[in-house]
């Protein structure tokens, strides 16, 4: 029997919500065809991480406030969008160019601060490097709070603006000719995903959380042709390979919590790709459409 | 500045529309009549979909304003309906027909509020009127390229706008689905609605349309289609390339003699 104890719970826990969350905020990015954004945005957070550790340390602090250090994945992940908007607009180059110039420049700069900070006398304590692969197992109830508190929002937004939502990612002209602000829409979702990132970075680490936004989406793509189905499949998939990932990394001595939860999406995607009743390799084998 | 109608349900005022400083829409003034259709015709690249874009705050004006039944867009949203190009959405989008045709009925919903039976029920209408009740619960993407367009045109009449701007409706559609349209604008125009369509066919363009404008980044000629469609207008509008046309006519016809 799988020993479940208190910490076991907490993290089944958080990385049930925070699959969740990943579903319902990676529905939206993808129908939005901004599957990258989540991608550019974890990368940038580790700067971000980098500079709320020093900043702390600067003003007193020891360097270890949980707050803080989130506060400034969040700015740092926001500032690489911002930064991403920047040089398509200037530079007049496609997205996925200055996604990968924002991704590379934002993530080398963090790891080289991270080095830096490492190699100072405090600094391989503070245990920054948790937030590049993640760290499920050290997850406390401070983190299973935080992942409720942005599954919650995300379920409040997609409840209360479905079809703004989907109005939103099916044809932006018409919504912005009805009157709706496509800005304060795509703004919020932006901010989902924040959240996502930001409570994923202690589960899964900034490199994999990606993963946790578009695996679960992406499968409830294959099983369904509704907008509204589609959220709650990828929500539920999502929990389900939180909770999957807890259990299987707790079968070996050494397996981590984090990468497990993302294998185990990887496996229902895969399953999904055999059985979609449409678009599944069966289905189209068995209608000639291979 | 000329004087403009209050009544005319599309006022365009010294329009002029820049895209990193060259002009695409230089000087546009026009007043669409009433319960009228009327097609904005031209060449490629003339400005035809921009011109439809800036009357709805889609683009940016460099200079210049739109009216609405005398009053800016911005406040006048609900009289208008607006369809699109169908290629400038993804058809394998995870909606139905009926939930595309239900936007239409957001714009009077406003944010937060739910749709309900009224709301469902013009929708049903909209699709029995383009003839794709059928399909109500199909994605968007098992239909063919004129039931999309049908589609689109379904949305736009569940708005129930009085004033419709519609960008290129008649593109690489099949012959039942143009006539749905042909039949829905000439409904609209009986109920005293107008409709601004773009439109590339010049031979269908004078059995379809009331009134034409001929557009050239400029405006070139605006009327009733007997006074507008003449050679010198077109001429005009598609400078060299409607020569070619005439030619390429003309070789044709005398090969078939031949």
């Amino acid at each position: 029997m799988i020993g479940l104890d208190y910490n076991t719970l907490v993290v089944a826990g958080a990385s049930a919500l925070l699959g969740t969350a990943g579903g319902l905020a990676g529905t939206l990015m993808l129908l939005r065809k901004r599957a990258l954004m989540g991608d550019a945005l974890g990368h940038a957070t580790l700067p971000g991480i980098a500079v709320a550790y020093l900043a702390s340390l600067a003003l007193g602090g020891s360097g270890k406030e949980v707050w803080a250090l989130m506060l400034g994945a969040g700015a740092g992940g926001l500032a690489g969008v911002v930064g991403v908007a920047a040089i398509r607009r200037i530079a007049r180059v496609s997205e996925d160019t200055a996604m990968a110039i924002v991704l590379g420049s934002f993530f080398g700069l963090g790891a080289a601060l991270l080095t830096v900070i490492q190699a100072s006398p405090q600094g391989n304590q503070a245990g920054l490097s948790t937030f590049v692969t993640g760290h499920a197992a050290s997850m406390v109830r401070s983190d299973l709070d935080l992942a409720m508190a942005v599954a919650l929002v995300c379920i409040l937004v997609v409840l209360a603006l479905s079809k703004e939502l989907r109005l939103l990612c099916f044809d932006e002209p018409f919504a912005k000719a009805i009157g709706r602000s496509t800005k304060c829409l795509d703004a919020l979702v932006l901010l989902v995903v924040t959240g996502v990132v930001i409570a994923g970075l202690q589960a899964v680490g900034l490199i994999l959380i990606l993963a946790l936004l578009v695996i679960p989406a992406a499968t409830a793509r294959l099983l369904t042709d509704r907008f509204g189905a589609m959220l709650v499949i990828a929500a539920a998939l999502g929990a389900a390979s939180g909770i999957g990932g807890t259990i299987a990394s707790s079968l070996g001595p050494s397996l981590p919590t984090g990468p497990c939860i993302v294998v185990v999406a990887a496996a229902i995607f895969a399953a999904a790709l055999l059985v979609a009743p449409r678009n599944g390799l069966i289905a189209r084998a068995a209608g000639g459409r291979l | 500045m000329r004087e403009h109608s209050k009544s005319s349900p599309l006022g365009i005022h010294a329009l002029t529309v820049a895209y990193h400083r060259k002009p695409v829409l230089w000087d546009i003034d026009l007043d669409i009549p009433a319960g009228s259709i009327v097609g904005i015709i031209g060449p490629n690249g003339a400005g035809k979909s921009t011109l439809l874009k800036a009357c709805l705050g889609l683009v940016p004006a460099a200079s210049g304003r739109v009216t609405v039944f005398g009053k800016p867009y911005e406040t006048q949203r609900a009289l208008v309906g607006y369809v699109p190009q169908r290629e400038s959405v993804d058809w394998d989008f995870p909606v139905s027909v009926f939930d595309v045709v239900m936007m239409g009925t957001y714009g009077r919903l406003g944010w937060l509020r739910r749709a309900g039976s009224a709301e469902r029920e013009r929708a049903h209408a909209a699709l029995e009127s383009v003839g794709i009740s059928e399909y109500a619960h199909r994605q968007i993407g098992q239909l063919s390229g004129g039931q999309q367009q049908r589609v689109f045109l379904a949305r736009a009449l569940a708005q129930e706008a009085r004033l419709y701007l519609m960008d290129e409706p008649f593109a690489s559609v099949d012959a039942a689905t143009e006539q749905a349209i042909v039949g829905v604008l000439r409904k609209m125009r009986g109920e005293g609605r107008t409709a601004l369509v773009v439109h590339h066919d010049l031979e269908s363009a004078s059995a379809y349309f009331d009134w034409v404008v001929l557009l050239n980044t400029r405006v070139i000629a605006a009327g009733p289609t007997h006074e507008v469609m003449t050679h010198a207008h077109l001429r005009e509008t598609y400078g060299g390339r409607l020569t070619l046309l005439d030619e390429a006519g003309e070789r044709l016809q005398g090969a078939q003699r031949g």
